[in-house]
């Protein structure tokens, strides 16, 4: 069993998850298996900083895609939650609620604040293959922007270039 | 955990840049703003401020950054003043860049461009080559370049400041306390 509080590092094979999407649908990560997937774990629905952060990714989703990787958003709240947050947000992306059993995935990743009982603020490139390329774990009060995830985008795709 | 430099300016200043204060400066702040965002609009209260206790010593960059999911007028605001800067010089576009912020309830809900065109007018552009070059989205290309230099910078919403280069992340709110920042970073 993972440290539940030791991000894991970039080299390690990405666990699988199915998790709820909305309050009747599942999503799992093998769905997304031979494109590019960007787990951003996050706090909470409507905590300020998260809104932002995710807000930003909103408005980069095409960058993302230009890389023909797939943003998902993970917290401990409900879909219902999740819902109502992405719709007054307008969110492009699906968010997956680590509700039941609370936070198994997010311990499973070591991105686990068993204090806080959230997820941390901490993000995931995984390749096509189900291997986690780039991992990064913010200070729970600062926006990491998207920089970390376009440079690991960009070197996913020339680590692809080369293999052709 | 892997981890790059986050929050690192990627596109150094240029002659292209909106910049007020002298270019040999040693203390330069970059913003990267929203002229729709509200907090962008506090801060546009706090930077003057900051900029007089600093004087020569400090130049002052904005570039654009309309985040356009929540403020649909951001993208036509910053569009605008970058047709008056065409039209008017740099004057007028710091003219314009001031008249949008301290306007901003009178149009960041409007249906239209009507207000943005009346403020384009007082800042000295002709109105009728500003709504032309809101339908030509004709500087629609440059703001994104500016939007995603900021993205590739680590810019985390609205405002973002970079202070000689690294992301600021303390509070821009106290004038001391940016004062300080700043100073601290002059070499």
């Amino acid at each position: 069993m993972p440290d539940p509080s030791t991000i894991l590092p970039a080299g390690t094979p990405a666990p699988d998850f199915t998790l709820p999407v909305t309050p009747d649908q599942t999503l799992s990560l093998s769905d997304f298996r031979g494109r590019p997937v960007i787990l951003a774990f996050y706090p909470n629905d409507f905590s300020p900083v998260c809104g932002d952060q995710l807000g930003l990714y909103n408005e980069i989703l095409s960058e993302f895609h230009k890389h023909h990787a797939e943003l998902v958003g993970i917290s401990v709240d409900s879909s219902w939650c999740h819902g109502a947050f992405s719709s007054i947000r307008k969110l492009h992306f699906p968010l997956l609620a680590d509700f039941e059993p609370k936070g198994a995935v997010s311990r499973q990743y070591g991105v686990y604040r068993g204090h806080e009982g959230t997820a941390a603020r901490a993000l995931f490139v995984i390749d096509g293959d189900g291997i986690i390329r780039w991992s990064y774990l913010s200070p729970v009060g600062v926006n990491p922007g998207a920089d970390g995830i376009l440079e690991a985008l960009e070197a996913l795709d020339s680590h692809a270039g080369a293999k052709a | 955990m892997t981890t790059t430099q986050q929050g690192t300016l990627r596109s150094p200043v240029t002659e292209q840049d909106h910049m007020l204060g002298p270019v040999g400066a040693p203390i330069t702040l970059v913003e990267y703003g929203d002229l729709q965002c509200p907090h962008c609009r506090r801060a546009h209260g706090v930077v003057p401020r900051v900029m007089r206790r600093l004087g020569d010593r400090m130049r002052f960059v904005f570039r654009h950054f309309p985040l356009t999911e929540s403020h649909p007028n951001a993208l036509h605001a910053a569009e605008a003043a970058e047709s008056v800067a065409a039209q008017a010089g740099e004057k007028g576009f710091w003219k314009m860049h001031d008249l949008l912020y301290e306007h901003q309830p009178e149009w960041e809900d409007a249906p239209d461009d009507a207000r943005i065109l009346e403020l384009a007018r007082e800042a000295g552009a002709d109105p009728d080559v500003v709504a032309s070059d809101l339908d030509s989205a004709r500087y629609e290309e440059q703001i994104k370049e500016n939007f995603m230099s900021g993205v590739r910078s680590g810019v985390n919403g609205t405002p973002t400041f970079f202070i000689n280069g690294r992301r600021f992340d303390g509070d821009w709110t106290s004038v001391d306390t940016f004062v300080a920042a700043l100073e601290a970073a002059a070499p």
